[in-house]
């Protein structure tokens, strides 16, 4: 997958700026930056959920705008913060929404097959009959997930996963996002506001300013005091943990 | 191996369970039409019914078996119109009553009565059809553009731009001294369905089929834009032809009996207290339930100061009313008043931040 000079505006003031990247595929790439950077806008370009003004989002050699929706949904998930978790749905029927792209209402042995092992895999199976609106945040994530993961699709983009989650929740989130590229083999993409979730969990680093890429690279390549200093406009300690740089920033 | 077949056990169990009230409610529905098939001025007994009575064959095959289907018809379009409104809209008080659907439809019949002092039900339907669907799709647009903060004001914007609708109504009823023709279809009543003049509230049926039919889209949608995409569901057409199912099979039946508010509000609220929000598992529950309703308010309608009878429309509105208050309550107090979940949900800065990034995008 492969994004070319993507521009976006809004009002006549550009979101996103001439951006081009290639997203690593099999790898966790994070996009963070500061308020309005314009990183969600780019995911929701990719995920043709907003409509560039100018730019190509060559995905599997087609410009994603002429993949047909449903086979694109085959391919490509994506969560974002605007979902109606309101509805009283079960976890189950929720996840059972993921295999709609490939068998409309009505599901197969298999399909079944595959909600088993999605709800299995995010540990819900105590929450099959529960209605979402009744869940705790995290298990709600959690339900989301396991309908992305029955959706089997090999690009994952999170918009935000760990907002409005607590420590725990998020970084159990995050844990998540690690086992579904390290033990799926999924391709997955997040907009992180929390740096160092991004530095601990993701494989490559996309940091935005100003609807523009300041650095694209490995995590060791973007944690470097010079590039999060500029890029936040405020000091930064990089320090080491398990071998994984994080930093301090006050 | 042991847990997995604990949980299939309790699918069972609890598959069971579901069908029950199902099953129940169609048991009740069975029994009080077979019921209200002997409610009336004319008393109609089996056995000379059977016996070969020709009056009494009259009676029932003119009046009393229409009355008893427009009202299943009724009730059944109704309340899956509403049902699928709520879901569509994401908004659990919108309905044919305020989402002004009603008050469109009714607009389209008097313009069929100007415009065509001669028109037969079928050209009324016809005009109370396109106009019902333009009101309903007007309104839906209005409140995706403003997005309100509060759930509650959505079905409080519909109920004015119904009543705004109603006054011109009115206002050219009065000017071409129409009001009296008019009235008959602003309020709801079943006393002149006789055979040959209501067939058309049929109509209702097959389209609250194919809302069967479409019931995972509409659920699909009624979880959001981004959801829908995410699933490669075409969010506009499938928000459209839901609302445009909804509004027909609502102006078949305005058209047929006149104006019957609150089913369409209250019938698909209740089922979904207790059976949840997936259409495929309400909707005959739904279906069923608001049929019940009509026929209930129906034969008390009759029942009440009989040998005359009450216009249905003053039964339901004033028990539709109550149970509308109750469920004010009820949602107020268990806080499903957000339109949209996320930023205006728990009011983190940094989804509010990301949904200002994304723009008019909503």
């Amino acid at each position: 997958m492969r994004v070319q000079q993507l521009t976006k505006q809004y009002d006549g003031k550009t979101v996103v700026d001439a951006v081009s990247f290639e997203i690593p595929k099999g790898k966790v790439l994070s996009l963070i930056g500061p308020n309005g950077a314009g990183k969600s806008t780019v995911m929701g370009i990719i995920s043709r959920l907003i409509a560039r003004d100018a730019g190509l989002v060559d995905f599997g050699g087609k410009d994603i705008a002429r993949w047909k929706s449903r086979e694109l949904a085959k391919k490509l998930a994506i969560l974002t913060q605007s979902n109606n978790i309101q509805m009283k749905l079960t976890v189950r029927e929720l996840v059972t929404f993921g295999r709609f792209p490939y068998s409309g209402g009505r599901t197969t042995p298999e399909d079944e097959q595959l909600i088993d092992q999605a709800i299995a895999y995010m540990e819900l199976e105590g929450f099959e009959d529960r209605f979402i609106d009744e869940l705790s945040g995290g298990q709600r994530q959690r339900a989301l997930i396991a309908m992305v993961i029955a959706q089997d699709t090999e690009y994952v983009l999170l918009d935000e996963p760990t907002n409005n989650l607590d420590i725990y929740h998020a970084t159990n989130m995050m844990r998540t996002v690690r086992r579904l590229c390290d033990e799926l083999g999924k391709t997955v993409i997040l907009v992180l506001h929390e740096i160092n979730y991004a530095a601990f969990y993701s494989d490559y680093i996309c940091a935005f300013v100003d609807g523009r890429i300041a650095k694209f690279g490995t995590v060791a390549e973007v944690m470097t005091r010079e590039t999060l200093s500029s890029i936040y406009k405020v000091d930064f300690e990089i320090l080491e943990i398990e071998g994984k740089p994080l930093s301090i920033y006050y | 191996m042991r847990p997995e077949f604990a949980i299939s056990n309790l699918k069972e169990e609890t598959s069971i369970a579901k069908y029950k009230l199902t099953a129940a409610l169609a048991v009740l529905l069975l029994v009080l039409s077979g019921v209200s098939l002997f409610v009336g001025v004319i008393d109609l007994d089996l056995h000379s019914l059977f016996g070969g009575d020709a009056e009494q064959m009259k009676v029932f095959l003119v009046s009393r078996l229409p009355r008893l289907l427009a009202i299943l018809c009724t009730g059944v379009g109704m309340s899956v119109a509403g049902l699928i409104m709520q879901q569509l809209c994401m908004n659990k008080f919108v309905s044919p009553t305020t989402g002004a659907t009603i008050s469109s439809a009714q607009f389209g019949i008097l313009l069929a009565l100007l415009f065509m002092p001669q028109s037969t039900l079928w050209s009324r339907a016809v005009f109370a059809f396109a106009t019902a669907v333009l009101g309903t799709w007007v309104f839906v647009w209005f409140i995706q553009r403003i997005q309100f903060k509060d759930a509650v004001m959505v079905p409080l914007v519909g109920i004015m731009f119904g009543n705004v609708i109603g006054g011109v109504t009115n206002y050219l009823a009065y000017k071409y001294e129409m009001t009296q023709a008019l009235s008959s279809w602003l309020v709801g009543h079943f006393s002149v369905v006789l055979a040959g003049n209501y067939e058309l509230v049929w109509l209702a049926l097959p389209l609250v089929a194919l809302a069967f039919v479409f019931a995972n889209h509409f659920n699909i949608v009624g979880m959001g834009k981004d959801f829908s995409q995410n699933l490669g569901v075409p969010y506009q057409l499938v928000l459209f032809m839901g609302l445009s199912i909804a509004a027909m099979i609502t102006a078949s039946v305005v058209v047929v009996v006149g104006s019957i508010s609150y089913i369409g509000l209250i019938v698909p609220n209740i089922i979904a207290m207790f059976k949840g929000d997936k259409i495929r598992g309400t909707l005959v529950d739904t279906a069923l339930f608001g049929a019940l309703f009509v026929l209930v308010c129906d034969m008390l309608a009759r029942v009440v100061i009989a040998p005359y009878e009450l216009p249905i429309e003053l039964i339901v509105g004033i028990i539709g009313s109550v149970l509308f208050i109750g469920l004010l309550l009820y949602r107020l107090k268990h806080g499903r008043k957000a339109v949209r979940l996320g930023p205006a949900h728990s009011g983190g800065c940094a989804g509010a931040v990301s949904a200002q990034e994304r723009g008019a995008t909503g």
